[in-house]
Order: structure tokens, then C-alpha cells, then sequence
């Protein structure tokens, strides 16, 4: 979806894992930054109608960016500066909710 | 129905779930009603509480009241035209250490002996099947089955949609500055004018105390907020509303997987200012139990807490019935935090007091006149 | 400046908390420090600059012509602040605020980093939380693909990223053009610019030309406008769009003269303006009007923008769309005001050094209320009127169901429409539905948006964990308070 410009300042790659996918991003990205150069193209589903959704407007104002990072769940990509071997999965919507009743 | 607007036989004063379902079942009963709300209907306790649709651990003098509300609960739809979002998943009180078990098991029996059996002991077992997320060392607990929730906004608004259909005028907006005796009639005198009727009910919750004291009633009603918080959705790990027996706390998980967390720490009410301030150092204490409790909630995100405005009595009990002074005048206010389930039966009971002077459902010791006579 | 990492750095107070690290926030604080108060400003982002500025330290985008002169001066702004004596917690969010019951007049804030919280004290609050745009909701603007204007600025300057396909922008609005350049400038290829500036607003901005004219925008505006068209498909009088595809965007149909257009994208950059993020304002119990020009809620402030909660200024577009430059001189008087409430300052000496900043605040804001007129969006996009089109994107609620219950329920205000709808009540806390519930319920009843209100928000003003409630460390008078 996104794709870094031509003339970037040089900086290092970090490695990370997008639901067990490895993917590499530049340091100083934001997680939301970094999946939307790998070509991700949701990020999380709604917990009302399970809809795929992707970042909106990466200023933390529209919480369409959450993911699980390191296991912890609901949190804002746009906000959360990627690390090295950061583990991050699609926030799963309504079946995921329902189905942990079973 | 109302004439002019300005009188009627019946004047309520709150739009809270009280006023509007007197107002409702009064109109039911063919009186005509003129209900006053300073604000919309539901905008404090009534549209802000947790929405407990609660039996269990209810005083004894509230039962008779609780049970004929229940009965309405059931069938709300029918009477309101509206499901209200009423579920009804039971709702559990959790004895977390044998202690909280033995008074669970005194409870019981004493309500046993008095007739009434809505209340059940169960044990560590029980608890863990219907309560599966529970902490392992709380040893069982007391079950009200036909307990649930409701959308308590929601719910006060059918009330007075239902009410309006039925002919009852809605003045909301309006403020009640003064009322005062007019030869056979009730004047209420309202920043948008008087009305007049010669029945009045005063439900106008955390300042009732204002509408007694103007009748010469005074009651030591305190004002209280108490703070509820509501997470993000969350897998769904709990059917029943839970309360535990020692600690603050009351539980529940809606269908949508959010889950609300209140019980009773305080903020601050300004109700001059029609507002709350939290406290999030108790909130802190409430969110400290569910930690303990339920480890599956340690990452939640809290995206909302707030505090409704209501009216507390210093024995926690509703003031519910006749003026203890004056003809024509009623008392339904000070419902100490657990008055939403009652809404809908204290209404209906309400309205056969003034359309046939009494009602067969007990109401001993919820009289004004435990605060107002000197003996 | 000192940065700090970890929450615990954090003192138990501060003479003065400044929320927001954009051009208000960090000009507040550098001359709030410079006036020899104890600052301490948190923002939500890893660097400072805000939204205008973001990144402008540490961005990867070396050619200085993409981003343009504009973005490059709040270098400065940063350089002031990082020679001040403010402590400065990035990453930090502030989620609560309210009275400090110890202490009259002081304030209690919560404040989270890295998944712990503390409460933290300060004497004065200066809120520089700036602006967001302005929510746009048609059919499909929920679709992956589908983004603000903003967004894509801010991944260009914080990430040196542009949309790898097909893009299209859509809306009015200034910075609808400047991003444009931008874009176009970075290599990005853009299919075109649907531009939805209501022909009508033409001649009620009329009125507003002669300040205009002496206004430091005509230049730039007429700058990044000509740039645009020259370089770019423009389309104008865009009354209609849709956003279409399957789990992601494939395409925006528009309508321009009664005529539809269909254009295939992989990405739609939206954006009508911007208005003041009130969720903070909003939470603190300040008092808001509704500013029909700028077409938004505005929060009540005074000469020092300090708002009707004493002991809480607001400074910058979140007291007022104004634009970055005028927000770093807004920053600076407020921080005048709050050095004068602290004693700091004498009413004679607050008056005369903030003189100067004011008159040079006057010449920044010429012209502002001709763009407010002239880029002021057009109904349909306030107020969708195809009921299928989602208004509140956490709980999915569409614009339907908003004017159903409105209408059949009797439903007045917003407050009452999220016990109807659950509208507003998600993670966004309404940020991205307020404006178009209340538009909605305003047109649907025949009043205005000022008559209707807003949603009464109160904190967390962005969500908190449980785990970190639960490890807030007590006080001793707080445990007892809640025993007794």
C-alpha cells in the first residue's frame, strides 16, 4: 500500500513478525508505518461485524490502527515505535469474541 | 387528556425511571398526567446507572416491591413496547473466603423463613460452571436466576415514550422552583410556569430532598455519585452479572463483549452544576479486584468511566409512599443506588396508591415518616 | 530540555503541564520555562512537532523541496523548546484530569507511558492538543485504502512513505492542496483531485477578500493551488463520492454537474478541513460554542485562552483553527497568562511582553475567516445522506439508523443517541463520529447543531488499561476515603 520515497536518509532495518509473517521495516517507523511499507493490508477486524480495517489516520485519533503487540491486545500502531523482533497480529474481531465462550 | 396543559390530576415531578413509569401506569389507569423533568428523562441515575436488574442481596422491606417489578421485567417488551435490552442471565454474589460463604449461607436461610426463595446457595462447583473465569479460591456464593440487565437509558426513555402514547404530557426542560397548596390543588410552580393538580408525586431523586423540604418534609437525603467504567470488547468469558459480598465490586459482560465494572466507589457530585468528578484513585481499587478476580481482564483498556448524580438515604432504603403530612401528596425518591429495577414495579404500585388509596403490595418501613416524626 | 524514558523520572508535580508537543505546546513550554516555571510536557508521539511538524528532528525525507519552507521552520520552534529547562515525557498520553482535592485551584492528571500510569500534580494546565480532521463520511471511507489527507502526510514525513498505487485525493480545503504538492513531489502517482469546495461558497467568502488579500496565505495558497493544477487532474464541483471495492478499496464513482465518474485506485486520501479535537476541552468541563464560520465546537476562551475551568488554558487550533504559525504565538500567550496566574509575572510586564506576540498573532490570522467561508464543506458531506453510509466507524452505526432514531425515537441529543445506538461509545471515544451524529440529528429535527449539543465526554480521554489502573500507586488518605 505504501512504499518508501526515493531519497531516504539512511537508517537501520529492524526485523519484526506480522502474524508469524517476518517482515523488515526501517528503524524510527511507527508499527502502523512499518506494516503499511509491507504491504498489509488490514490490520485489524471490527468486533461488531468482524470487517477487515486498515489505519486511517495514523495521529491516534481513529483507533482503526489496533493490533496485538508482544501479546498485549488493543493497542494503537500509529503511536507504538517498532523494535527489533516485535511480534505483531491482527487484532480478530466478533468470532474471536464469541467463540472463546466455548 | 390534560386540558390546557397545565392541569391534570396527577403532577410527577422527575423524569428519572420512577417518574416516568408512574407517570405511565397512571396513565394506564385513565388518570391524566402532567410529568416534569428539569433535564430530558434519564439524564442522572435512571440513564446512567449500571443497569442491575438485581434481586439478589436486596434488603427484606424491598422485596415485595423487587418481586412485583420482576414480574414487569419479564415482560417488558409488552408493557413498553420496547425490549429495554433487558437479558436475563442470573446474577451471582461470590463469597471469596469461607467467612463471605457463612453470611451467603445466614442469608439464605433467613430469607427461607420469611417466604422468599429467589436466593440460592451454591457451592464451589456450581460457581466455577456458571462463573468459569472466577478466581479458584473463592469457595461458592448465592445465585438469583431470574435476575439480569437492562439499558437503563434506554429503558427510562420507553417508560416515557410509553407514557406519552398513553396521553401523559412531557414537559422536560423544565424546572420545578416551588410547590405550594392552592385550595384543593397542588401548585408547582416551574420556570415555565404553574400547574396545578390535586395529586402530586415527588421523584425527583438526588433533589427530592429539595420538593419534601418545600412541603415541609424534610428528609436527610445525601447526594452520591457513584463511578462505573466499561472496557473495550473482550472475549466473552461471563454470562451472569457478578457482586461480591466483601469487597466493592459489581461485573458484567454485555453480548458485544464490553464489560462494565462499577459497585459503588464514589466521585463527587455537583448537582448545583449537573456534574460528576471521578476518582480515579478509587476506580484504581475497583480495577485492583478485577485484577485479583479475574486475571483475563489484566489488559483491558478502559475506554469510558462516569458517575450518575443519585439520592442516598442513611439507611439505604427508598422513602416510597404516602405524605406523612399532606393529602395528595407522594413519595418516590432516595433509592440509594439500587432503585432501577424497582422502576418499573414501584410505578405500577405508585399508581394503584393514588387511583385506589392503597396496595396490596407491602411497602412497611419505606415510609417518609421514619425520617420526618419524632416519636 | 530534559526527555525522560520511564514514568517513574516523573516528579509528583509541576508548576505547569502542557499537553501536546505541536507548535503550541512547545512554544508554551519553552516560554513558560524561559518565565522560570517547572514544566513538564507529554505528548502522545515519539518526537516532537505535532501533526504540522511531525517528525521535523527525525524525519528520513532529505529533500528539502517535497515537504517545503513551511514544514522546515518548526525546526526552530523545536530548537527553542530543546534549549529550554522543560522536562519533556514523548510517548507519554494524559488520560485524565481533574481537581486536586489536596489542593484548591491545582489539578490531578493521569498519565501513562509504556504501559504504566501515575498521577501527576500541576498548578496550571495548558491543553495544545491541536486539531483533527474533520470526519468525511461517504460510502466505503471505512475500507482499507481509504485514509485522511493527514494520514498520508504524516507517514511522509515521519516514515518517508507514499501510497505505492493509484491515489486519489479527495475534499477542500488548503491542505487537501499542500498535500497534493507534496505527494506529487515525492513521486507519488495521482489519478486525480476530486474537489468537493462547494461553488456557492464562493460568494459568501466574498465579504471576507479585502483582509485576505493582506494575508500571509494568499501567497502560499495561491502557490499550492496553482501547483496543483498545473501538474494534476483537478476535478471540481465533486457533489458526490463512494468508496468501493471488496475488503479493500478498488475504486471511488463521483458525481460533478449531475455527471457520475468512476476512478479505478488503490488508495483515496480524504479531507475537509480540519476542526479543533475537542475530546480533552471537552473532558476537563470546559465550556464549547459552536463557531458557525469554522463550523465546528470551539472552546470558550479568554484574552490568555485561558477556557471557563480556571487554571486550564487552551492554546493553538484547539482553541480555534488558526493554522501552525499563529498556533506557536497563541502557545507563547498562553504561557504569559499562566506565568501571571502563578505570580510569576506581573499583570504590567504579562501585558507588555506579550505586546508584540499579539500584534504579530493579529497579521497571522488575517484572512483565516475567508479560507473558514470559501472551504467551508458542503452539506452532503456533513450530514451523508445515503442511510447505508457507516457515521460511527467503531460501533458501526450508519447514518440511517442516527436519523431513525431521531426521528421515530425522539432522540434529541447525542448523549441519549449513544444509549440508542452505542454510537460514540467505541475506542475513538466519538472523536470520529460526533460532528456527524450531531449534524445528523440537528438536520433530522429541524434545529442546529448548536441547539443539539455535543457528547458530554469525560476521562479517560484515551483508554487506559486495566493493569495499569490496578498499579496506580495509592495514597494513603484515598485508601481510607474509600474504607471509611
Amino acid at each position: 500500500m505504501f512504499r518508501p520515497i526515493a531519497d531516504l536518509a539512511a537508517s537501520g532495518a529492524l526485523s519484526f513478525t506480522f502474524d508469524g509473517r517476518p517482515m523488515t521495516a526501517r528503524a524510527g517507523d511507527t508499527v502502523a508505518a512499518a506494516l503499511l511499507v509491507n504491504g498489509i493490508t488490514a490490520c485489524r477486524e471490527t468486533p461488531v461485524s468482524d470487517t477487515p480495517r486498515a489505519p486511517y489516520c495514523l495521529m491516534g485519533v481513529c483507533f482503526d490502527c489496533l493490533v496485538v503487540i508482544d501479546g498485549i491486545g488493543n493497542r494503537q500502531g500509529c503511536l507504538v515505535p517498532l523494535a527489533e523482533g516485535m511480534r505483531i497480529e491482527t487484532q480478530h474481531g466478533r468470532r474471536h469474541l464469541t467463540e472463546a465462550s466455548e | 387528556m390534560s386540558g390546557n396543559g397545565r392541569n391534570a390530576d396527577v403532577i410527577v415531578i422527575g423524569g428519572g425511571i420512577h417518574g416516568c413509569s408512574t407517570a405511565m401506569h397512571c396513565a394506564l389507569r385513565g388518570l391524566s398526567v402532567i410529568l416534569i423533568e428539569k433535564d430530558h428523562a434519564g439524564r442522572h441515575a435512571s440513564g446512567v446507572n449500571a443497569g442491575g436488574v438485581r434481586q439478589l442481596a436486596r434488603h427484606v422491606a424491598e422485596i415485595p416491591l423487587s418481586n412485583a417489578s420482576m414480574a414487569l421485567w419479564h415482560n417488558i417488551a409488552e408493557l413498553v413496547d420496547d425490549d429495554c435490552g433487558f437479558t436475563s442471565d442470573g446474577q451471582v454474589l461470590v463469597a471469596e473466603d469461607e467467612a463471605d460463604l457463612e453470611g451467603c449461607r445466614a442469608r439464605v436461610a433467613d430469607l427461607t423463613l420469611r417466604g422468599f426463595h429467589h436466593e440460592e446457595l451454591i457451592d464451589a462447583k456450581e460457581l466455577r460452571a456458571i462463573v468459569p473465569a472466577v478466581s479458584e479460591t473463592c469457595p461458592g456464593g448465592v445465585i438469583s436466576r431470574r435476575d439480569g440487565a437492562a439499558i437503563p437509558l434506554r429503558a427510562t426513555q420507553a417508560f416515557k415514550r410509553k407514557a406519552e402514547s398513553l396521553g401523559a404530557t412531557i414537559r422536560e426542560g423544565v424546572r420545578v422552583t416551588k410547590v405550594e397548596k392552592d385550595g384543593s390543588n397542588w401548585r408547582v410552580v416551574t420556570d415555565a410556569g404553574a400547574f396545578l393538580a390535586p395529586r402530586i408525586v415527588n421523584a425527583a431523586g438526588a433533589w427530592a430532598d429539595r420538593i419534601a423540604a418545600d412541603l415541609g418534609e424534610p428528609v436527610p437525603l445525601g447526594v452520591i455519585a457513584p463511578m462505573l467504567m466499561i472496557t473495550a470488547p473482550l472475549p466473552a468469558f461471563i454470562k451472569p452479572v457478578v457482586i461480591l459480598r466483601g469487597r466493592k465490586l459489581s461485573f458484567k459482560q454485555f453480548d458485544n463483549g464490553t464489560v462494565l465494572i462499577g459497585g459503588g466507589h464514589l466521585g463527587t457530585p455537583l448537582r448545583d452544576e449537573n456534574v460528576t468528578l471521578l476518582d480515579w484513585r478509587k476506580l484504581a481499587i475497583s480495577a485492583g479486584t478485577v485484577w485479583d478476580l479475574f486475571p483475563i481482564m489484566r489488559g483491558a483498556p478502559v475506554v469510558r468511566a462516569w458517575a450518575g448524580i443519585e439520592a442516598r438515604m442513611p439507611d439505604d432504603l427508598p422513602v416510597f409512599g404516602k405524605s406523612a403530612m399532606h393529602e395528595g401528596v407522594y413519595h418516590q425518591f432516595g433509592f440509594s443506588a439500587h432503585g432501577f429495577q424497582l422502576g418499573p414495579g414501584a410505578g405500577a404500585v405508585m399508581a394503584e396508591i393514588i387511583a385506589a388509596g392503597r396496595s396490596n403490595v407491602p411497602i412497611d418501613g419505606l415510609d417518609i415518616a421514619r425520617f420526618t416524626k419524632t416519636h | 530540555m530534559t526527555p525522560i524514558a520511564s514514568i517513574e523520572q516523573l516528579d509528583e508535580s509541576y508548576d505547569l503541564l502542557v499537553v501536546g508537543a505541536g507548535p503550541a505546546g512547545l512554544s508554551a513550554a519553552a516560554r513558560a520555562a524561559e518565565l522560570g516555571l517547572s514544566i513538564l510536557l507529554a505528548d502522545e508521539n515519539p518526537a516532537p512537532g505535532g501533526q504540522i511538524y511531525r517528525a521535523v528532528t527525525t524525519t528520513p525525507v532529505k529533500n528539502r523541496a517535497i515537504l517545503g519552507e513551511d514544514y522546515w521552520r518548526g525546526a526552530d520552534i523545536v530548537a527553542r523548546f530543546e534549549r529550554s529547562k522543560a522536562v519533556y515525557a514523548p510517548r507519554c498520553t494524559v488520560w485524565s484530569i481533574g481537581p486536586d482535592e489536596t489542593a484548591p485551584g491545582a489539578f490531578e492528571l493521569g498519565l501513562s507511558l509504556d504501559g504504566k500510569a501515575r498521577i501527576i500534580g500541576a498548578k496550571q494546565v495548558i491543553l495544545a492538543t491541536g486539531a483533527q480532521e474533520r470526519p468525511f463520511p461517504i460510502p466505503g471511507w471505512t475500507l482499507p485504502g481509504v485514509m485522511t489527507a493527514g494520514a498520508a502526510q504524516i507517514a511522509l514525513k515521519s516514515a518517508g512513505a507514499i501510497p505505492s498505487g493509484r491515489t486519489v485525493i479527495a475534499g477542500c480545503g488548503p491542505l487537501l492542496y499542500l498535500l497534493a504538492g507534496q505527494l506529487a513531489a515525492a513521486g507519488c502517482q495521482i489519478a486525480a483531485v476530486l474537489d468537493t469546495t462547494p461553488s456557492a461558497n464562493r460568494s459568501k467568502a466574498l465579504g471576507a477578500i479585502p483582509d485576505f488579500l493582506r494575508s500571509p496565505y494568499l501567497a502560499k495558497g495561491l502557490k499550492l493551488m496553482l501547483t496543483a493544477r498545473r501538474k494534476l487532474r483537478f476535478v471540481s464541483g465533486v457533489t458526490s463520492l463512494t468508496a468501493t471495492g471488496e475488503g479493500k478499496l478498488a475504486s471511488v464513482q463521483f458525481e460533478q454537474n449531475g455527471r457520475t465518474g468512476t476512478l479505478a485506485c488503490d488508495t483515496l486520501l480524504l479531507h475537509q478541513g480540519v476542526i479543533p479535537s475537542v475530546n480533552f476541552s471537552n473532558a476537563a468541563g470546559c465550556a464549547h460554542d459552536f463557531d458557525t464560520e469554522q463550523h465546528a465546537w470551539v472552546p470558550r476562551v479568554d484574552a490568555w485562552f485561558g477556557s471557563t475551568v480556571p487554571g486550564i488554558a487552551i492554546a493553538g487550533d484547539g482553541a480555534g483553527i488558526g493554522g501552525a504559525e499563529s498556533a506557536a504565538l497563541r502557545g507563547e500567550i498562553a504561557a504569559f497568562g499562566a506565568a501571571s496566574r502563578l505570580g510569576k509575572l506581573n499583570e504590567a510586564e504579562r501585558d507588555r511582553q506579550a505586546t508584540p506576540v499579539r500584534a504579530e498573532l493579529d497579521k497571522k490570522l488575517r484572512g483565516r475567516r475567508f479560507l473558514d467561508l470559501l472551504y467551508k464543506p458542503a452539506p452532503q458531506f456533513l450530514a451523508p445522506p445515503r442511510d447505508e453510509t457507516i457515521v460511527c466507524r467503531c460501533e458501526e452505526v450508519t447514518a440511517g439508523q442516527i436519523r431513525d432514531a431521531a426521528k421515530r425515537l425522539g432522540v434529541t441529543g447525542p448523549n441519549q443517541m449513544k444509549a440508542f445506538l452505542r454510537c460514540g461509545m467505541g475506542p475513538c471515544q466519538g472523536r470520529l463520529c460526533g460532528p456527524t451524529v450531531v449534524e445528523l440529528i440537528a438536520e433530522t429535527r429541524g434545529t442546529t447543531p448548536a441547539e443539539t449539543g455535543y457528547y458530554r465526554l469525560r476521562p479517560p480521554i484515551k483508554p487506559v488499561t486495566l493493569a495499569e489502573l490496578a498499579a496506580l500507586p495509592q495514597t494513603e488518605a484515598s485508601v481510607k476515603a474509600v474504607i471509611r
